[in-house]
């Protein structure tokens, strides 16, 4: 193979020679056409903190999911300290082998935390007779499991009532006490505060230095930096690059995650009409808008013939600015106006008639009526008008579908069709449909292209461009960079925080440095 | 391009051939048309007198009271959720409002001495009052609706009982008694009524914006939401309107049978769901259609009547009634072509 990197020569408190924790190569997995896993490789030794990082999509649950046995992979070789992964299937052999804590937690919260310890496993550990559970016994076990590995937290707790952190450490304990010998960690920082933060590094270290290796999936690099002595970047369901952490620096790090070396310079960006933009009067306006513990208050400009992007990862707090924006949430102070007119906060259909016009997030939870046609969802906001005094007439509602069928290209049987019948790309056409329906002022997409093929995404990217163009303003929240290139202006938000302003030349990697929080302040 | 990607408002009306307007129907909402022609050979064969005139209106008076319940429940189910507690409304609201009138000493029972003609505004708002108070339960106290209802169901039963002491009600009103029993153009009145609060319903829900809502709030409330629905307001009216159609079923019902007994409608909340299941209605909500409802009532009051032509002893009824839904459930679920669920 290409880089030596891959076999890294020293890793911290193991011995050179030791078999690896983990060894996984030639990788492959897919899901119908989708390539989610393209031949990857990744070692990690014993006692090694190894991050395994990338953006959305780039194989990084995937591979998870096959290193713990959930998923088959249909090539490849998995080994665990030099002996071959057990036989899929085969739940208690992995389990000895490998553990993931997940960011959802994986404990039954009403069961004590001895009891959630030896879960299915009450046999052995509760020392009854007769399959009969002895709790005196299983509380002792789980006390003495607990104290063994360091861990402070009384068995007779409810999970429930644990701190995240804590109950990381049962989940961690848990695996360990079935043998396995490396964790992997999915965003284990995501809902912790700094010192949960702390508290979990000074454990991992700990066990780190008793042999124990972690893989930790993270999203923030800084982290990986303080933590993680490996590094090993996907792209695109390929393995990019293993690295010491030490040796790599942080821009050659985010380079490797977007692939940027080649088209920083080139990548197409909106055009340049800022000149003209600055003069006109905004459109959309927030005055302080704010959502406690979730954004920080916010003065957002939007103007006619404007796309604004709204740049963040998951938990920063850009999807409930949409949905705040649109009345679909009631902010905890500040204000909306639209074209001067102030929209009442948290209702919907004030915003709609203030002019805004909305595309969810997820169009499986608040895009679509699933069980009706396409012509019903593409009219449920122009319900109005389809008719004098309150009625809706089929001739008027499939004349009106007929026309967005034809301006969004949606490919469809007829206006009849139910939407379940139509492709991703084209049901999240007919979502885009229902906004523009009502000629919004301002339009606001929540990752308008998420799940939709490439063909589809350049045609609704371009909607949302012509819309503007028209003298709206738009405004794009997103951390896809490709839905980020059409704006005229971004914004970074971390942890509800605008961190980083860019025009419409920023390359990709200021701007993911930015939304995974190591970028500078502008 | 920038024009047609932006509509204004859709203003032109094409005119379609009859051949598409027929393709245009949904052929499932009838499915259960052709078990209801089935039912009436058998009946004819079973018994001479089933197509006679008398006997034809009896099955539709019949059906007349419950059929009002399926159709509060049919909207209900339709905006995605469930109201049990139909079943007893249809017993107490007349209950309560006769207790209002009745004079207050002399007669059998005495109630409140109110003027006569206030029974039937009473026998309303306590229907109105019921759908309000299970809304309150689910939409604001966000309860679990169909224990909520299953609560309100007993307790109103309850409720009856203890107003009456579990006795039935003669004394009933000549309002009353005019609605359930007078003949208008040969057929009772109560049959109308039905006929016309139905096409009422079916009218809503397919020509009419608020009507048409109960679809997307029932199918995803959180899409009919970000759509500028009004989901809350718009169920809350559902759940009055339910109500407020079982208090007029069960001024019917008095009227007709000139009484109010204290089991007034006791268990018909299976048949109200089974004749919505088997017209075609989803129990999880945003599917179905009142012609779909209506035929369910039907094809389930037909079944009762040729059985009964048929000359099935009386302890067998249950067992037939309970095997005629699960088997008119399957045809329905066939004969469409669509999973009930």
């Amino acid at each position: 193979m290409r880089d030596a990197a891959a076999q890294p020569p020293h890793a911290a408190g193991a011995p050179a020679g030791a078999p690896a924790a983990v060894h996984a190569e030639g990788v492959v997995k897919s899901f119908g056409s989708t390539l989610a896993l393209d031949g990857v490789r990744l070692t990690v030794r014993p006692g090694e903190s190894h991050a395994l990082v990338g953006r959305n999509g780039a194989g990084k649950s995937t591979l998870v999911s096959v290193l713990t046995g959930l998923h088959r992979p249909d090539e490849g070789r998995v080994s665990f300290g030099g002996e071959p992964a057990p036989a899929y299937g085969d739940t208690a052999a992995w389990q000895s082998k490998v553990a993931c804590v997940y960011q959802k937690s994986m404990v039954v919260p009403d069961l004590t935390v001895a009891e959630n310890l030896f879960l299915n496993n009450f046999g052995g550990a509760g020392a009854g007779s007769g399959g009969l559970i002895g709790w005196r016994g299983l509380r002792r076990r789980a006390a003495d499991l607990l104290a063994g590995y360091g861990v402070d937290v009384d068995p007779t707790a409810r999970a429930k009532d644990l701190t995240v952190e804590q109950r990381q450490f049962v989940e961690i304990a848990r695996a360990l006490s079935f043998g396995a010998r490396l964790i992997v960690l999915d965003e284990p920082t995501a809902q912790l505060d700094a010192r949960g933060i702390q508290r979990l590094f000074t454990k991992l270290r700990e066990l780190q230095a008793r042999g124990v290796a972690f893989l930790f999936i993270s999203h923030h690099l800084q982290e990986v930096y303080e933590l993680c002595t490996a590094v090993t970047v996907y792209r695109d369901a390929r393995h990019v690059l293993s690295a010491q952490v030490a040796d790599l620096p942080k821009d050659d790090l985010v380079a490797a995650m977007t692939g940027d070396a080649a088209r920083s310079a080139g990548a197409w960006h909106a055009g340049e009409n800022s000149g003209e933009l600055s003069r006109a009067t905004p459109l959309l306006r927030t005055g302080r808008l704010a959502l406690e513990g979730v954004f920080e208050p916010l003065d957002l400009e939007v103007r006619p013939g404007e796309v604004l992007g709204v740049a963040g990862a998951a938990a920063s707090g850009t999807t409930a600015l949409g949905e705040v924006l649109v009345g679909m949430r009631a902010p905890t102070s500040g204000s909306v106006a639209v074209a001067g007119r102030a929209v009442r906060p948290g209702s919907v259909p004030d915003a709609l008639d203030a002019g805004i016009g909305y595309i969810p997030e997820d169009r499986h939870l608040q895009g679509l009526v699933s069980t009706r046609s396409v012509a019903e969802n593409a009219t449920l906001t122009v319900a109005d008008q389809l008719g004098p005094l309150g009625t809706v007439l089929p001739s008027r509602t499939r004349a009106f579908a007929r026309t967005m069928i034809e301006a969004l290209d949606i490919k469809t049987t007829g206006p009849e069709q139910q939407v379940t019948g139509l492709s991703g790309g084209n049901q999240q056409k007919v979502v885009v449909a229902r906004a523009l329906a009502r000629n919004p002022k301002a339009l606001v997409a929540v990752r308008p292209t998420a799940g939709v093929d490439i063909k589809s995404k350049d045609s609704l990217l371009g909607v949302v461009r012509r819309v503007a163009d028209e003298g709206s303003a738009a405004v794009i929240i997103s951390d896809e960079l490709d839905d980020l290139r059409v704006c005229d202006r971004v914004l970074a938000l971390f942890h509800g925080r605008v961190v980083a302003t860019f025009g419409s030349g920023w390359s990709d990697r200021e701007l993911v440095a930015a939304m995974e929080g190591v970028g500078e302040r502008e | 391009m920038t024009e047609t990607m932006r509509p204004p408002v859709a203003d032109r009306t094409e005119s379609l051939g009859p051949r598409a307007r027929l393709r245009l129907i949904r052929w499932s909402d009838f499915s259960l048309v052709p078990v209801i022609v089935v039912l009436m050979v058998i009946g004819f064969i079973v018994s001479p007198a089933f197509l006679t005139a008398n006997n034809l209106t009896g099955v539709l008076q019949s059906a007349s009271e419950l059929s009002l319940l399926v159709l509060g429940e049919a909207l209900v189910l339709i905006a995605g959720r469930m109201d049990l507690s139909l079943e007893s409304t249809i017993g107490v609201a007349p209950a309560i409002a006769m207790w209002l009138v009745l004079p207050t000493h002399g007669g059998r029972f005495n109630g409140l001495g109110l003027p006569t003609w206030t029974a039937i505004p009473f026998d309303l708002l306590v229907g109105l009052a019921i759908g309000a108070f299970n809304a309150f339960l689910i939409l604001k106290l966000r309860v679990n609706g169909f224990i909520a209802t299953l609560g309100m169901l007993t307790m109103l039963r309850g409720l009856q009982i203890g107003i009456t002491g579990g006795k039935s009600i003669s004394d009933v009103p000549e309002s009353f008694r005019y609605l359930g029993r007078t003949q208008w153009i040969g057929l009772p009145a109560a049959v109308w009524l039905c006929l016309v609060l139905f096409a009422a319903g079916g009218a809503a829900l397919a020509w009419f914006r608020h009507g048409r809502s109960l679809y997307a709030i029932g199918g995803n409330p959180e899409a009919a939401r970000a759509a500028g629905i009004r989901v809350d307001r718009v169920t809350w009216i559902v759940l009055g309107i339910a109500s407020l159609l079982a208090a007029f079923a069960g001024i019917l019902y008095t009227g007709h049978y000139g009484s109010v007994a204290a089991d007034q409608g006791n268990g018909w909340i299976f048949n109200v769901f089974a004749a919505a299941v088997i017209g075609g209605v989803s129990l999880k909500g945003g599917r179905g259609t009142i012609f779909g409802a209506l035929t369910g009532v039907l094809t389930l009051q037909l079944v009762v009547n040729v059985m009964t032509l048929a000359g099935v002893p009386p302890e067998w009824d249950q067992f037939l009634n309970g095997a005629i839904i699960i088997v008119a459930l399957i045809v329905s679920r066939f004969a469409s072509g669509e999973k009930q669920d």
